[in-house]
């Protein structure tokens, strides 16, 4: 029987084993590897079945340990089991895998493999994770491909059983794991006779069981641990002719063979390339390419590479190669080579030595390195090394794929080189996020896939913003196999789906000589052409571009589809590429709308329809000139006044060129220059807010609310108005504490991500009209220059003097900067106001520990990043560890903090005499409590160091490099969820029990935000997130109740939509709070499912329904015998199930279980009654104040002065 | 004592059955509004509207966020059951397998599709009956009252051919030429009139400058406009009628048949008093009809309306002139 075709991407062709030969399955998300955990998930919760008809156990757990721990349980407790992890996750799981490896457990992971984090995390393909693990005793099998992804899982999971070795199978994160292909799926009775069942009876019996009791897990000693371990030695040298005999029985089965070491090329190949992972197969691709062209070269693919089979290794090389260049896609600095280079090196070697080598004269081996964190690895850089090798003196340990103008390892190449063939049509997409373009594209490589004999491909590429996130479709089919593992550099079809990015991206830089070029343009079809800049003219004309327009927006509006035009153009795609004929195509689109949308409702298909059957009408082919008649250039990437380090090294990443930028551009150490993003003026808003200051009351809830700081408000002189803009806005300040000042409210139009969120907590209406507000949406192109020039002489405009404010709260503090702005995360975020309101208050005084997640992923992920300076040069410093460990960085950073506070003070004791005594005494009893006594306090430590100058000592000089400790630091833990209540838990905690003073702030999403909205422990009561998808069975954690339970942390659970005031109080508070304080902060999120302009309503609706109760539980009140808690909500006033119901996240389960939701409903809103009373009862109790009665002196709490 | 009435073709007991709305929601209390007597209950409308709104906001909400980003291909599980009408009709599926009164639905459609499918629809869910609950939002200032009521009678006469079981249309009370527009939708087929549709009532909140809704009970005195609607078309129709708002006691009822009621819906009636209210209110018939020596509702069903009261003009402008007097 012929195998079924699938189209997958390499995660779920490898899920799709595991899940069928597991009984257990432990879980933690991490990117690339999250898919496999999800999609295992969705089976479970559908109630697929494993190959013995049964339903995996599955369980998330707290972290990647946890799930290691989990399957280690398992396999000891007889079952099988599985699970899926990459990168830092992976190391979490070490200590583990040397336990399941010495204990010999038939056990199988599978990785999506990522590059570990050193001078910057990266969540891209590369194999320094899984090298990383290549001591622990575990077998490593490596894919090449989707299909490989699927067909060596299953070899993993059958090997396993019979060597009792475990396999760690991995793939190349994204490259495979997120790369769509179709391949040949493995059936259940393929998979049930290459698994022994006898084999997994012998797994069962090994297991414990209080009917067979046995001890495993002892502790030995020096007399016999060395023996013991050694004991095993045999499974190992027996473990590749196992492999081996698997792979011949899966061929017998399935047709597709496999060896532990695959050579391609020429049989009499003089040099071979040695590698693994998915470079392999371009470097396949390339071989074929130069044999056919009379080149005696080969590549040797390694499979199995540990165990190390090195006779089969010496087997597989023809006997005639010269030159081996082994390339690692890892570094170990300091090494004397990279892990694969040195065990070829020692195969080799021994082989030599051992006289078994097959080779007359040892050939040469040359080490290289590529391809670290997904950087692309293309035939031309293949061709590059096989002509360094031919060399009398090739480069030894190069690097290809960058240039290194330091060390000089690189290789160069030549681009124009390529291999591809003329029957893989090839096709680029430019589109937006939102617009859908990817999940169209995944379709229709989907619909080639199973409609067509044509092997399909298709990679995404995306960019790092989490709104306006621009994404890049790379297709390609063939009459051939697809080994291309490279992105698409000549296409013969080229789409940018959004008109703005003709202005900003070289769309045609890879459009073949005579390619289509698709546009969607908000013209007419006789104006598109006048409104291109000069550089695209003159490529269209100068490659003979057949050039296609559609107004899609406009066609998507009129039917109600919003901006969503991703279904337009594929049917726009089909028509012009021709793969399938236009009705045949068009019906397979719509299959695909009703398999994709179908889940979303009838209407959604219906609309989605209707556009497909109306695109092709509004599709205009249009002539190309012969001539250019442009008006205008691209402009200029950044402004011509942004620094020498933007201009040179940020803006070409911006202009998608990152590739070219040489290592000496680079700082040596991960240390990045701050406040970059303001120079990416990403222009992303359909529309922008404008202020009405007639009907303004001058509240500032709107720039309070902004995710972005692109709404502002300033109070400044009358004088400073000369000079204003024609259109620029003010008016007087009605509050007595700036009497006289005039007022702004301006929006940063390029900034702006049109969110709505502070239009809706506008409060001001205009009364003869009350849909208009003192802020309304207005469409942003008319507006755009004038606001700019507005929004840049605001910018000039005098800051408020600090020192000045008489009060700091939610209102004034937004006269404070911003030293947070214009970040990447999503439009209308929830959690970002909390970090520019902590950047206001605090900035210029602040170290940021932050956890992985959403807020590390757009407050330091490159191109630019939002942390920026005020005019003094001062802005919070800030740097992210990992995810796990973020309290205990944190926690760090006041450590040191606080030795450098000790060592200044004594330093400035020794010195006093020198100093002066009344410098000193003034420097070291400062009250640093408000604004006026920092700004005093850093004009004495000026002040010191003139003294110092003139003081030549080293205690002095000592003295110099500590003396801007003296002025109060802020350190803040920041972080998600999933780092506070699951994986940094016990950090968190320990942190907590410490008496440091480090405040610690929960963005509270109640999900994993950034890798996809998985559960975490704060996800509430009946809500639907990933691996809870029929709703969280189990109600919040509350992690500020158990905060509250040690009695001297300060502790407040804050939501800005519901009180702004108390916010901002809880922030006042927990900072000058000299010991550990907690903040968490409700954070609404896109995983929420509504729409975030609501965002703020919803906070409120949770407050009001006592689901989110607000509170600041203050250690000091104690001693003024007031309770420590404060209640700062009253007893739930309004529905539970009105907060739930407007988002999806619990609508979904109301729609498939309404029995389940009723049940979850009903004790939703009993939760929220017994938290009020619960919280009200502890808000009434005094802590009594009792003296020691022990004569000793009392144990004085070791709270630290700074 | 006859209270048994032909509503819609369908034989009932007596003509107290629950009007659409909140009481259906609820399967328990469905079951004790049938001990409790009830004939025949109508459950709340399924809106066309909220659907498909529902359904886009659902594709802008999470669709918009799906393939945007490396580290997510989407933020949610997929959702197990499409958004759609499948709540509503599994609703009415477990109602109607739970009790043996009749069940009808009531739909309030957009788009003459979704009328017609969603009519289908609930029909293969079990439906005893249909209400087609019509109302047009009056302010549209393109739209006729004549283009209005040709595009009510096309949908219901749509309807009525994709449908076998009864259909009645509730209407609302603010049609220019009433008993015209009944004739014309009792002629496109329609088995039965429901007069008349209650709205939510908007008030303005003066401090806030916001509209605010709200949708108090009703009471006795909501039922005079529906006698009179009543009373306009019974026997110059073929369709049953049944008057729906301000029936709360039974005299109510009594007046109401007397109008022209084969069915009275009660909906405010029981919110208040409980399901018990309706043995209460067949009680008071009962014990009205004995008192007065009625044996049957049919006796006296459209004996006050307009083709048989001496004074018709009673009905309409005279006592205009009579209160003013």
């Amino acid at each position: 029987m012929a195998s079924k075709r699938i189209t997958v991407d390499g995660n779920e062709a490898a899920a799709s084993v595991a899940y069928r030969a597991s009984e257990t399955i432990a879980i933690y998300p991490i990117t690339p590897s999250s898919p496999m955990a999800e999609v295992c998930d969705e089976w479970a919760s559908r109630k697929r079945p494993n190959l013995w008809g049964a339903i995996p156990e599955l369980a998330e757990m707290q972290s990647e340990a946890g799930a290691a721990g989990a399957v280690h349980g398992a396999l000891q407790a007889g079952a099988l089991s599985t699970t899926f992890t990459a990168s830092q996750g992976l190391l979490l799981m070490i200590p583990n895998m040397y336990k399941i490896a010495g204990e010999l457990t038939p056990f199988v992971m599978h990785v999506a493999a990522r590059t570990l984090a050193t001078h910057a995390l990266s969540i891209f393909g590369d194999h320094s994770d899984v090298m990383a693990c290549r001591q622990t005793g575990f077998a490593l099998l490596c894919s090449n491909s989707v299909q490989e992804a699927h067909d060596m899982a299953a070899v993993a999971h059958a090997a396993t059983l019979e060597t009792r070795i475990p396999f760690l199978h991995y793939f190349d994160g994204f490259r495979t794991s997120h790369e769509v292909a179709k391949i040949e799926e493995i059936s259940d009775d393929d998979l049930r006779a290459l698994i022994s069942e006898p084999l997994i009876h012998a797994h069962r019996a090994r297991g414990l069981t209080p009917d067979r009791p046995v001890l495993r897990g002892t502790a030995q000693n020096p007399d016999v641990f060395f023996q013991a371990r050694e004991a095993a030695n045999g499974f190992y040298d027996a473990c590749p002719a196992v492999v081996e005999r698997t792979m011949q029985a899966f061929a017998a089965r399935t047709g597709r063979r496999y060896g532990l070491f695959e050579y391609v090329g020429d049989p009499a190949a003089e040099r071979v390339i040695v590698l693994m992972g998915s470079g392999a197969e371009t470097v396949h691709e390339t071989v074929e390419y130069l044999t056919a062209r009379g080149e005696k070269v080969g590549v040797l693919k390694v499979r199995l590479y540990r165990p190390f089979a090195r006779s089969a290794f010496l087997a597989a090389l023809p006997k005639t190669v010269r030159t081996l260049a082994v390339l690692d896609r890892t570094k170990e600095p300091g090494a004397p080579g990279d892990p694969l280079y040195l065990d070829v090196t020692t195969a080799l070697a021994e082989a030599h030595a051992d006289g078994v080598s097959p080779f007359a004269v040892p050939p040469r081996i040359i080490a290289g390195r590529y391809g670290l964190s997904s950087k692309e690895f293309t035939p031309a850089m293949i061709k590059a090394i096989f002509d360094e090798i031919t060399q009398e003196k090739p480069k030894h340990h190069f690097t290809v794929g960058i240039v290194d103008d330091v060390t000089h390892t690189s290789l160069p190449w030549d681009p124009s080189f390529r291999t591809e063939s003329a029957d893989v049509s090839a096709s680029v997409f430019y589109g937006l996020g939102a617009d859908g373009t990817v999940g169209a594209n995944k379709n229709s490589i989907k619909i080639v896939g199973q409609e067509t004999e044509l092997a399909a491909q298709g990679y995404f590429v995306y960019d790092s913003k989490k709104s306006g996130a621009i994404t890049i479709s790379h297709l390609r089919t063939s009459t051939r196999p697809i080994r291309s593992a490279y992105l698409v550099d000549r296409a013969g079809f080229v789409a940018c789906h959004q008109f703005e990015f003709v202005d900003k991206i070289d769309v045609l830089e890879c459009a073949a000589p005579g390619a289509a070029f698709l546009l969607n343009a908000p013209f007419a079809a006789d104006q598109v052409w006048g409104h291109l800049p000069k550089e695209l003219q003159e490529q269209m004309i100068e490659r003979k571009v057949r050039f296609f327009a559609i107004d899609a927006y406009e066609l998507a509006k009129k039917a109600g589809m919003g901006t969503r035009i991703n279904t337009i153009m594929q049917t726009c795609f089909f028509a012009i590429a021709g793969i399938l004929p236009r009705d045949a195509a068009i019906t397979h689109i719509k299959k695909a709308i009703e398999k994709t949308y179908g889940k979303r409702g009838p209407e959604v298909v219906r609309r989605n329809c209707e556009v497909v059957d109306q695109a092709l009408a509004h599709l205009h082919e249009i002539p190309v000139p012969a001539a250019v008649s442009a008006t205008y250039r691209r402009p200029p990437i950044v402004s011509e006044r942004a620094p020498d380090f933007v201009q040179k090294v940020t803006a070409v990443m911006l202009a998608g060129k990152g590739d070219l930028l040489p290592v000496s551009a680079f700082p040596v150490d991960g240390t990045w220059p701050i406040g970059t993003a303001k120079w990416e003026k990403r222009s992303i808003a359909l529309e922008i807010p404008v202020w009405d200051a007639k009907i303004c009351i001058q509240c500032n809830q709107c720039a309070l609310v902004c995710p972005h700081a692109a709404i502002r408000a300033k109070v400044y002189d009358e004088s400073a108005l000369s000079g204003a803009p024609e259109t620029f806005k003010w008016t007087a300040y009605k509050s007595q504490d700036h009497k006289g000042k005039q007022y702004t409210i301006q929006v940063a139009p390029e900034d702006c991500t049109g969110c709505n969120l502070c239009v809706n907590v506008c409060p001001a209406k205009d009364r003869t009209n009350p849909k208009h507000k003192a802020i309304d949406m207005h469409p942003q192109p008319p507006l755009r220059d004038s606001e700019r020039v507005n929004y840049d002489f605001f910018l000039n405009l005098p800051e408020v003097n600090r020192t000045e404010m008489t009060r700091i709260d939610h209102k004034s503090s937004q006269f404070l900067e911003p030293l947070f702005e214009y970040s990447g995360a999503c439009a209308g975020c929830g959690e970002t106001p909390y970090l520019k309101m902590l950047t206001q208050l605090f900035g210029d005084r602040l170290l940021i520990a932050n956890a992985t997640g959403c807020s590390s992923i757009y407050g330091g992920n490159l191109p630019t990043t939002p942390y920026t300076t005020n005019r003094d040069g001062r802005g919070p410093a800030w740097s992210n560890s990992l995810f796990e460990d973020n309290a205990e960085f944190g926690f760090g950073f006041r450590m040191a903090l606080d030795a450098h506070v000790a060592a200044a003070r004594g330093l400035m004791q020794a010195l006093a005499p020198q100093i002066g005594d009344g410098l000193a005494a003034a420097l070291l009893d400062a009250d640093q409590a408000n604004e006026a006594g920092i700004a005093a306090q850093r004009d004495r430590v000026v002040a010191l160091r003139r003294q110092l100058a003139g003081i030549n000592t080293a205690e002095a000089r000592r003295l110099e490099t500590l003396a801007d400790y003296l002025v109060k630091k802020s350190v803040w833990l920041v972080g998600g969820d999933g780092w506070a209540y699951d994986i940094g838990y016990g950090g968190l905690d320990h942190v907590l029990a410490n008496q440091r003073d480090v405040n610690i702030l929960v963005m509270d999403t109640e999900v994993y935000s950034n890798t996809g909205g998985q559960q975490s422990k704060a996800t509430p009561l009946g809500a639907a997130a990933k691996f809870a998808a029929a709703g969280k069975p189990i109600g919040k954690k509350d992690l500020g109740l158990l905060a509250n339970m040690y009695g001297h942390v300060y502790v407040a659970k804050v939501a800005f939509g519901a009180k702004m005031a108390q916010t901002a109080q809880a922030f006042l508070e927990a900072e000058s709070y000299k010991g550990p304080s907690l903040i968490i902060a409700y954070s609404h999120c896109i995983a929420h499912g509504y729409d975030m302009a609501n965002g703020a309503s919803q906070q409120k609706l949770a407050v009001e329904s006592g689901v989110w109760p607000l509170y600041r539980f203050d250690p000091r009140r104690v001693a003024n015998g007031e309770p420590p808690l404060k209640l700062d909500y009253g007893p739930p006033k309004v529905k539970v199930a009105d907060y739930l119901r407007n988002e999806s996240r619990f609508r979904m389960i109301e729609r498939a279980d309404p029995a389940r939701y009723k049940a979850f409903l009903k004790e939703s809103q009993a939760a929220a009654e017994r938290r009020y009373s619960v919280y009200e009862q502890l808000a009434g109790i005094k802590v009594p104040i009792v003296q020691p009665k022990d004569e000793e002196e009392p144990a004085k709490p070791e709270l630290m002065e700074t | 004592m006859d209270l048994t009435t032909t509503y819609l073709g369908m034989r009932l007991p007596h003509p107290l059955i629950v009007g659409a709305g909140p009481l259906g929601d609820e399967l328990d209390r469905v079951r004790v509004l049938e001990d409790a007597g009830a004939s025949l209950i109508v459950l709340r409308s399924l809106y066309e509207e909220e659907i498909t709104g529902e359904q886009m906001d659902a594709f802008f909400n999470y669709d918009s966020y799906s393939e945007s980003f490396a580290e997510a291909e989407n933020f949610a599980p997929e959702p197990e059951l499409a958004l759609g009408p499948d709540e509503y009709l599994e609703h009415l599926r477990k109602i109607k397998s739970a009790v043996r009164i009749p069940v009808m639905a009531s739909l309030n459609g957009v788009t003459p599709g979704g009328w017609l499918s969603f009519a289908r629809l609930i029909e293969q869910a079990g439906a005893d009956g249909l209400e087609l609950h019509m109302f047009h939002a009056a302010s549209d200032m393109a739209t006729s009252s004549a283009d209005v009521e040709r595009h009510f009678v096309e949908i219901v006469s749509e309807v009525k051919r994709s449908v076998r079981i009864p259909v009645a249309v509730k209407m609302a009370p603010l049609f220019t030429a009433f008993a015209h527009f009944a004739k014309q939708i009792d002629a496109a087929g329609a088995d039965g009139v429901v007069l008349f549709t209650r709205f939510s009532r908007a008030d303005i909140d003066v401090n806030e400058l916001e509209v605010v809704r709200s949708t108090p009970l009703s009471n006795s005195s909501d039922l005079l406009m529906r006698l009179r609607g009543a009373a306009a078309v019974s026997g110059r129709i073929k369709a049953s009628i049944a008057i729906t708002g301000g029936v709360h006691t039974g005299l109510d009822v009594i007046k109401a048949t007397m109008a022209g009621a084969h069915a009275t819906q009660m909906v405010s009636a029981l919110l208040r008093n409980g399901p018990n209210h309706l043995r209460r209110v067949r009680d008071e018939i009962e014990s009205w009809m004995v008192e007065h020596e009625w044996t049957s509702l049919s006796e006296m069903r459209g004996n006050m309306s307009l083709g048989k009261i001496a004074d018709p003009a009673a009905y309409e402008r005279a006592n205009f002139r009579m209160a003013l007097r």
